[in-house]
């Protein structure tokens, strides 16, 4: 079961084939993003005159630069804030065998059931009598409220498999239950803390839906949102619009690249439960 | 279901044992107030509104008028008779069935194709799993230029002589959601496959080389030995795809926004073209509750089979 025999080989060239197919609405829109608006032939042949042309003109009309330095302020607070009070609070519920802590946690995995789609109204006329229509605040709030269900989830999972003797030793020197967290708790939830910022980093930086509705119109736009309003602008110069699809992408391909491996393992084990 | 799907970050399971010690230098029960911060803006965001939705859906409300009165279940019987909203309900249940079975039959092939000793094993896995980590809407534009009339699809099929295939993808009212389903199954098939390669690591290679001594073929070998243990990356999978299409939103509202003739019309673009085009807060409720108990049928269910594939691994 170990070799590279002649049955590997060929499954490994089907498989390139396989991949290269699945590769190939990549390979349109970088094609189709790098020619020239002269170029008028098929966009399945590789053009001629590569230009950057398009990328220039789809960042200096786009607002996308506001707009990914709007999504990463966005992202990172939310983030930070979900890392926070998501491990803050899973400390007690795994820790607590009293009733009110199971309880607690069951009142938080209500919200995984939950479809946002049915709070959404009611949550956008309070933001609205509230008067945060149009800023980033009312997002990062509901990023932090939406998030907690499932990153507390993790956080209880893998801090109940953690042994308390760190914290008797801690709360035997006299640390306080604060301290404790702090110094001894937090640390070595760092492998899970992980995967709740990258998790949380992906679904917030492409949402759509609620920057959409919340900050269409506005100069505070997302990157999804400046994409779509971009687009809709300008019909049809699939080149210029192309380079703006990859723009804004970009930031997220980075971090795809640093991350990746830890981003998949983290994909695995979040659906674990 | 914690132990199945191996990963590097969970500590030995034997350390589960102490900490049901209890920590007894100081009093724990102002722990409580640890929730606090999470709870907050979980009731806020979350519960609160949820509960707010379904009490609207009661009320014949246009979100700006303070005069609304109670209307009962005039909202649910409306839905009942409205063809947009049956319609909407069944190419919602079409497109999550579809998407799901798609997702996981590919997912669970590249799987199988890459946990075997091919070289370029971890650079694929990475091109599969790409798209998803890019946004839904930059996705749904480019499949829009693949899908136009003109498009490159189109260029293929006739290139490769196969002309009368050819299709206005998105503008068939026919063809038009099964054109959504193949964007959301390129776009996710990765995920599947990253879930079940994981899974297959928690398949004993032994296992397998037993089955194939015994003359067991790869169907069989599959059937008998891979798939029980795949059973709980199989239920996880299931439902996030299942899910996912029941909620799906931006490829939709990209591509057609429920067009052509609302043949791509689902519960969830319904739902905001009725709370912010129509100004219909109340119905657009009803609708949110309705697709509500879609996703907590289908969680309960899942919550089920979980419990049972527990059991039996």
């Amino acid at each position: 079961m170990n070799r590279y025999t002649w049955k590997t080989g060929l499954g490994e060239s089907g498989m390139l084939v396989v991949a290269l197919i699945f590769l190939f609405p990549i390979y349109i829109l970088l094609n189709v993003a790098i020619r020239p608006a002269s170029d008028s032939g098929s966009p399945l042949v590789p053009t001629t005159e590569p230009t950057f042309g398009n990328f220039a003109a789809a960042w200096n009309q786009s607002g996308l630069g506001g707009a990914i330095a709007n999504s990463a302020i966005i992202t990172i607070v939310s983030v930070l804030l979900i890392v926070a009070i998501s491990s803050l609070a899973a400390y007690p519920i795994a820790r607590i065998t009293a009733g009110w802590s199971s309880f607690a946690f069951y009142g938080f995995m209500i919200g995984l059931l939950l479809p946002f789609q049915l709070g959404l109204i009611p949550l956008y006329t309070t933001m609205r009598q509230m008067g945060l229509l149009g800023t980033i605040v009312p997002l990062i709030i509901i990023y932090v409220g939406l998030r907690v269900p499932f990153s507390l989830f993790l956080y209880v999972q893998f801090l109940r498999q953690i042994p308390i003797d760190y914290e008797e030793a801690a709360a035997l020197d006299g640390a306080s239950h604060l301290q404790t967290f702090g110094r001894v708790v937090f640390p070595l939830l760092r492998p899970v803390t992980g995967t709740v910022v990258i998790l949380n980093g992906l679904f917030i930086w492409n949402d759509f839906l609620q920057p959409l509705l919340y900050l269409s119109g506005t100069t505070n736009r997302t990157v999804p949102v400046a994409v779509y309003s971009f687009v809709g602008e300008f019909t049809s110069q699939w080149g210029v619009i192309f380079s703006a699809l990859i723009i804004g992408v970009i930031p997220v391909l980075i971090a795809f690249f640093f991350l990746q491996k830890s981003l998949i393992q983290g994909l695995a084990s979040g659906v674990k439960g | 279901m914690t132990t199945t799907i191996d990963t590097t970050e969970t500590p030995p399971a034997v350390a589960a044992v102490p900490s049901t010690r209890r920590l007894r230098r100081r009093p724990r029960t102002w722990l409580w107030l640890f929730l606090l911060p999470a709870a907050v803006p979980y009731l806020f965001v979350v519960l609160v509104p949820a509960a707010q939705g379904a009490t609207y859906s009661f009320t014949d409300w246009n979100g700006l008028n303070p005069d609304w009165s109670w209307v009962g279940l005039d909202n649910y019987v409306r839905l009942i008779n409205d063809d947009q909203a049956v319609r909407a309900v069944s190419n919602t249940v079409l497109l999550a069935v579809v998407v799901t079975i798609f997702e996981n039959v590919i997912g669970l092939l590249l799987a199988l194709a890459l946990h075997t000793r091919i070289k370029s094993r971890n650079v694929l896995r990475v091109v599969f799993f790409a798209p998803v980590v890019i946004l839904s809407v930059v996705v749904a534009f480019l499949w829009q230029f693949i899908f136009i009339p003109s498009g490159p699809i189109n260029e293929v099929l006739r290139g490769m002589g196969l002309g009368d295939l050819a299709q206005n993808w998105l503008g068939d009212p026919q063809i038009a959601l099964w054109s959504i389903a193949a964007i959301m199954i390129w776009q996710f098939s990765g995920y599947a496959m990253v879930i079940y390669l994981a899974g297959l690591q928690g398949v004993p290679q032994e296992q397998l080389e037993a089955a194939s001594l015994d003359g067991a073929g790869p169907f069989k070998r599959f059937w008998y030995v891979v798939r029980p243990l795949l059973a709980p990356a199989i239920t996880v999978n299931v439902m996030l795809s299942l899910i996912r299409g029941l909620m799906s939103f931006d490829q939709i509202w990209v591509t057609t926004q429920g067009g052509p003739a609302q043949s791509t019309e689902t519960l969830s673009t319904l739902v905001y073209r009725n709370a912010f085009q129509y100004g219909e807060l109340g119905y657009s409720a009803a609708l949110a509750v309705v697709l509500a108990v879609f996703v907590a049928v289908l969680a309960i269910i899942q919550y089920r089979l979980l419990i049972r594939s527990g059991k039996n691994s």
